[in-house]
């Protein structure tokens, strides 16, 4: 007999990850900061030699491909996060209460949905002023939005994941990162794949990362979304169909 | 439903190689406190993890509050109240937070979470700390407001595992005024503890555990009996008289129980209850022995395993207990 997943239980507590989130604020550093950063290390360093010369058009190229590669980034924290935050007593708690097993890692994750839209509104805004426009219209840039924070939130589950099997929050960061960077610069993000190598296509292909990004970039942009749009989603499902259930069965085990 | 409100039979438990638990047998009526006591590593901490569902055991059976731990844990969820060994609260959060956390995942609706919050706050006295993040309590305070998290729901069965280890003389009397006051609405407390005069104080029953077995389980009055009500250790002042001291003491000793020596020139004997002490005193003068030691006191735990299983607890200890 199982007690039922109930949703307000999952949002007492991803109130909980957002106290502690607000009480430490440098977590924020890589969903503002690092966005920033990036945009304008690759706008004015790769712009002018990838783009004949022009860095707004790199930057118009550059943008919603830089959204995917900073969702996939600031996943990392989550599974550091609730790698260190499962060793803490309260966890014994959680465990004790007649709630569904599940409550506490939905409850992260849902808290960090606040941490997606920081980096959609900052990438957006420090974007703009930079001079990207967008081509389409305002409900095209939501639903390109939503579907990065739709993507973020499958992808979280990886590294919460990874978060709940390795031993220490250090060894969580090594392996996302070794998981992270070959998706995000293993795709159309920086360079159309044209000039790659046909093994390296192959894979940019196939990288989630590569849809959402293409995805993103005809909702901003123009052209066509419908086969982007619909690969973005399966990954979604993919990934949470894959992840879930497996941190879910590592969570348990930790106990 | 039985009036036990925990029934655990042959619960056995092993981490790898360590066999935590090797078949324990718990049992406490509704209403009362079982005391489990045990030196560290004796199983305690496993029994109770067990018996509160946060681990299965390999075998053996449990009910709380009359539910299958294994087939049931929702029911035994609803029931209970766990106080950990180390403090199970949230650093980053308030009291108040994480009182009103706990209310509403026990489905209590958000103004009803906040009136229990306050009304727990205050009883254990953390009403002025409320709204400070628990990271900056004191040992005691945190303890405190873990105590407080555990009783939120109105739970009708308590674990308390080492609720005052590291806790000062007069913390821990307050809480056991808690548990105290616990029975007295009518919950169950199992606690488990080190020291022999807390289950004294605080238990109906006792079992002792180590070695992950029950090595005994009586009243607090049967277990002192077997093992001999009180001690009574004396040291003479001239170490010639030693063995004239010996012999007066042996004659006050409980029936047939032989003198123990310390190995520093102190002797011990069992005594039945402190009456016999004006009687020591009248025969040490009538034998001209002066001692500058005279005490008595409660058998240590050490002696409490000494006198059950004959060989000193610290002989041979089990591998440091897992707690996670």
């Amino acid at each position: 007999m199982k007690k039922r997943f109930s949703p307000r239980h999952a949002l007492v507590l991803a109130k909980r990850n957002m106290t502690k989130m607000v009480r430490t604020p440098e977590q924020f550093l890589d969903v503002t900061l690092q966005p920033v950063i990036f945009l304008l290390l690759f706008t004015y360093i790769f712009g002018g030699a990838l783009a004949g010369g022009s860095q707004h058009s790199y930057l118009e190229f550059l943008l919603p491909g830089m959204l995917g590669q900073t969702i996939a980034m600031s996943s990392v924290a989550i599974g550091q996060n609730m790698n260190t935050d499962i060793a803490k007593g309260v966890f014994d708690r959680f465990r004790s209460l007649p709630i569904a097993r599940s409550v506490p890692l939905v409850g992260a994750v849902l808290a960090d949905f606040t941490r997606y839209a920081i980096v959609c509104v900052v990438t957006m805004a420090f974007g703009y002023l930079l001079g990207f426009r967008i081509a389409t219209d305002p409900l095209k840039l939501l639903a390109a939005l939503g579907l990065a924070v739709c993507f973020a939130l499958s992808f979280a589950w990886v590294s919460v994941f990874v978060g709940m099997t390795v031993r220490s929050a250090g060894a969580v960061q090594g392996i996302m990162i070794l998981f992270v960077l070959p998706l995000s610069f293993g795709s159309n993000t920086f360079v159309r794949p044209a000039t790659m190598p046909g093994w390296l296509q192959a894979f940019v292909n196939v990288n989630p990362l590569s849809h959402l990004v293409s995805a993103v970039r005809g909702l901003m942009l123009g052209g066509p979304v419908g086969s982007p749009v619909g690969w973005t989603l399966a990954w979604c499902a993919g990934l949470l169909v894959v992840f879930f259930p497996l941190a879910l069965r590592a969570y348990i085990r930790r106990a | 439903m039985t009036d036990l409100a925990i029934e655990a039979t042959g619960l056995t438990k092993s981490f790898g190689k360590t066999k935590a638990l090797a078949g324990v047998d718990l049992a406490a009526r509704t209403g009362t406190v079982l005391g489990v006591l045990g030196p560290n590593g004796a199983g305690k901490t496993t029994a109770v993890r067990i018996l509160a569902t946060l681990l299965r055991a390999d075998s053996g059976t449990a009910l709380v509050h009359g539910f299958d731990v294994r087939t049931q844990p929702d029911k035994v969820r609803q029931s209970i109240g766990l106080t950990g060994q180390f403090a199970s609260v949230d650093d980053d959060l308030t009291g108040t937070q994480n009182l009103v956390m706990i209310g509403q995942l026990l489905d209590l609706p958000k103004k009803a979470a906040r009136a229990r919050a306050a009304e727990l706050l205050d009883w254990f006295d953390l009403t002025e700390a409320a709204n400070q993040q628990a990271k900056n309590y004191s040992g005691g305070m945190r303890r405190r407001l873990d105590l407080a998290a555990s009783l939120v729901g109105r739970p009708s069965v308590v674990f308390l595992d080492e609720p005052t280890t590291g806790l000062d003389p007069a913390k821990r009397e307050d809480m056991w005024d808690v548990v105290r006051s616990l029975v007295s609405d009518g919950s169950t407390v199992l606690l488990t503890t080190q020291y022999l005069e807390e289950a004294d104080a605080l238990a109906d029953e006792i079992t002792v555990i180590d070695h992950g077995k029950v090595i005994a389980h009586d009243t607090p009055y049967g277990l002192k009996r077997v093992v001999g009500g009180q001690r009574l250790t004396a040291h003479p002042l001239d170490p010639a008289r030693y063995d004239d001291l010996v012999t007066v003491l042996s004659g006050i000793a409980v029936d047939g129980r032989a003198p123990e020596a310390d190995g520093r020139g102190s002797v011990t004997v069992q005594v039945d209850s402190d009456e016999v002490l004006p009687d020591v005193v009248a025969r040490l003068r009538a034998a001209a022995i002066g001692v500058d030691e005279l005490s008595l006191h409660l058998p240590s735990l050490d002696e409490v395993f000494f006198t059950l299983t004959g060989t000193r607890s610290g002989d041979s200890r089990a591998p440091e207990e897992v707690l996670s």
